[in-house]
């Protein structure tokens, strides 16, 4: 690997640390951003020469400090400021003091930057964007393209975010049990909405949003870094593994979407889905159930099925049981239906589902499986009606002709059944 | 001799790695694995999943006590090893240069082998 990608990730992976700590001594995001893209030129000027320091994060830490420091003084004239012994100019070195001062709040640095970003007045699209900004630092360009919106747009939002944030007060004391808690909750929230912004993409979109994904992906894991006896942070993991695993398999090379029980499972990621499966068998350790590990479990029923007809899905139906129970919500009684259908028939998952029509009424997924289970009993007309119910709602063109595509198969019903399970 | 090359890096870092530079560090790896198996020197290798998926048995009491994670918490973790038959530590810090060239960062701790069973499971 050149000096160059060696530097670079370092530079990334040492980014949550190294901005969260120099947020807690300035309790400004702008100047903690500041500070530690000063901190990075530095390194790269000396890092090739010198050698990578023993701790990136610990010397971008240091540095990115007094040159931030060194410019308040400059800018304000000011003489003294707290803890001038403590942060004597170390220059380049390496700094044994800076891990020290910092090593005991890196759990609590990080997850104060990532919980700024969750604010509750921001909008969830907000959330991400700033946390693939701030924590992940992407650039604007690379965000805009994710989001397939302009660069000014983007910049747009993450400003408006940012000014939000800064008039939000996040504490700085360390966060008790209780807010600890909190905080981890909603920052496995947000982790779990930039994969899915990452993963609800069409094919033409899906190559543009993967670093999405892949993101997400490595927040999850740096959360189970900071709280490695959370099985609920395991499942998330687990979750966003189990299905990023699925992303090669998912689309045609024509860009039709393929469904999960069509799809070549060789081209599966196998090291993702060992790694998922193990982090599960950890949590399951643990007897204490949550909704990500509920759906990691479920998503490793497919994962452990080499062909699709050996999936368990009477075991799924069980799991989506449990979903109900812990985070009851029409949605997750429409994919029970769908394990329903597999294990107890059509009628019986049509029965399931009727009630939620009027919740469900602007939800592309729910005329698609209404229209599905209605062509398996053959009633062909309300099926059509279903299907074209869904295809209004379609958000993206392939799901639109995935739904098209059903919809011939009804008109004509003298076509080879087999051909058409083929187009999907 | 049988020298174990335990390979030790910032997890952090390889997790940052694209999958192109993952790939392309693993095919360079290949090329110093493809000349010690063709020199029949090259035993198991193996490459670890992150340490977020390890889990501790301790077992200086009774019962033994199970822990999530690593065994230490370490700037560098223990991501994969090797096992190479080597004339002396020369040999084995030899294999371990070539191995270093073609994956930069982190350590490498040689530990000569003392008991060894190849066993029989299959890759």
């Amino acid at each position: 690997m050149t000096d160059i990608a060696w530097i670079d990730n370092a530079l990334t992976s040492a980014r949550p640390q190294a901005i969260g700590a120099l947020l807690r001594y300035f309790r400004d995001l702008d100047t903690a951003e500041e500070a530690f893209q000063d901190a990075c030129l530095r390194a790269l000027k000396t890092w090739p020469q010198n050698g990578p320091p023993r701790d990136p994060a610990a010397w971008l830490i240091m540095v990115g400090r007094n040159v931030a420091i060194d410019s308040v003084r400059r800018t304000r004239k000011q003489e003294a400021l707290p803890e001038e012994s403590a942060i004597s100019d170390l220059g380049d070195a390496e700094s044994e003091l800076a891990d020290r001062l910092d090593s005991k709040n890196y759990r609590d640095d990080i997850m104060r930057l990532l919980f700024i970003c969750c604010h509750p007045d921001l909008p969830a699209t907000q959330q991400i964007a700033l946390a693939l900004r701030i924590v992940s630092g992407l650039t604007v360009r690379q965000i805009a393209r994710a989001f397939l919106v302009s660069e000014s747009a983007m910049e747009q939002r993450i400003t408006r975010a940012k000014a939000r944030v800064a008039d939000a007060n996040v504490p700085f004391e360390t966060p008790g049990a209780v807010e600890r808690a909190e905080r981890l909750a909603a920052v496995a929230a947000m982790i779990y909405l930039i994969f899915n912004e990452g993963y609800s993409a069409n094919s033409a979109e899906a190559g543009a949003r993967a670093p999405l994904c892949e993101e997400a992906i490595r927040l999850a894991r740096l959360l189970l870094r900071l709280f490695p006896t959370e099985p609920e942070i395991m499942g998330l993991a687990a979750l966003l593994l189990l299905q990023s695993a699925r992303a090669p398999a998912r689309f045609d090379a024509q860009g039709a979407i393929v469904l999960l029980e069509d799809q070549d499972r060789t081209r599966w990621d196998r090291q993702m889905i060992a790694e998922g499966l193990a982090l599960i068998d950890k949590a399951v350790r643990h007897r204490r159930r949550g909704p990500y590990q509920v759906q990691a479990a479920i998503a490793a029923m497919h994962a452990r099925a080499a062909r699709a007809e050996d999936t368990d899905w009477s075991h799924i139906d069980l799991l989506y049981a449990a979903l109900e129970q812990l985070q009851p919500s029409p949605v997750v009684t429409l994919n029970r239906a769908v394990a329903v259908s597999k294990v107890c028939g059509p009628a019986a998952a049509l029965a399931m589902i009727e009630p939620l029509a009027r919740q469900l009424s602007g939800y592309f997924y729910f005329f698609g499986v209404m229209g599905g289970l209605l062509m398996q009993l053959d009633r062909n007309e309300e099926a059509r009606v279903a299907f074209d119910r869904a295809i209004a709602l379609a958000g993206t063109a392939a799901e639109a002709a995935h739904i098209r595509m059903h919809l011939d198969r009804l008109m004509k019903p003298a076509a080879p059944v087999p051909a058409a399970k083929a187009a999907q | 001799m049988l020298y174990a090359i335990l390979c030790y890096n910032d997890e952090d870092v390889t997790c940052a790695w694209s999958k192109e530079q993952d790939d392309a560090v693993m095919a360079r790896l290949a090329v110093v694995q493809d000349k010690l198996t063709k020199q029949g020197r090259l035993g198991p290798v193996a490459r670890l999943l992150p340490t977020t998926a390890a889990t501790t048995l301790r077992k200086d009491r009774e019962p033994p006590l199970v822990i999530d994670g690593p065994f230490a918490e370490t700037k560098e973790q223990l991501l994969g090893f090797y096992v190479v038959d080597c004339e002396n530590l020369e040999g084995a810090l030899e294999v371990a240069r070539d191995l270093g060239t073609a994956n930069p960062g982190g350590s490498y701790e040689i530990r000569p082998v003392g008991v060894f069973r190849p066993g029989s499971v299959k890759a």
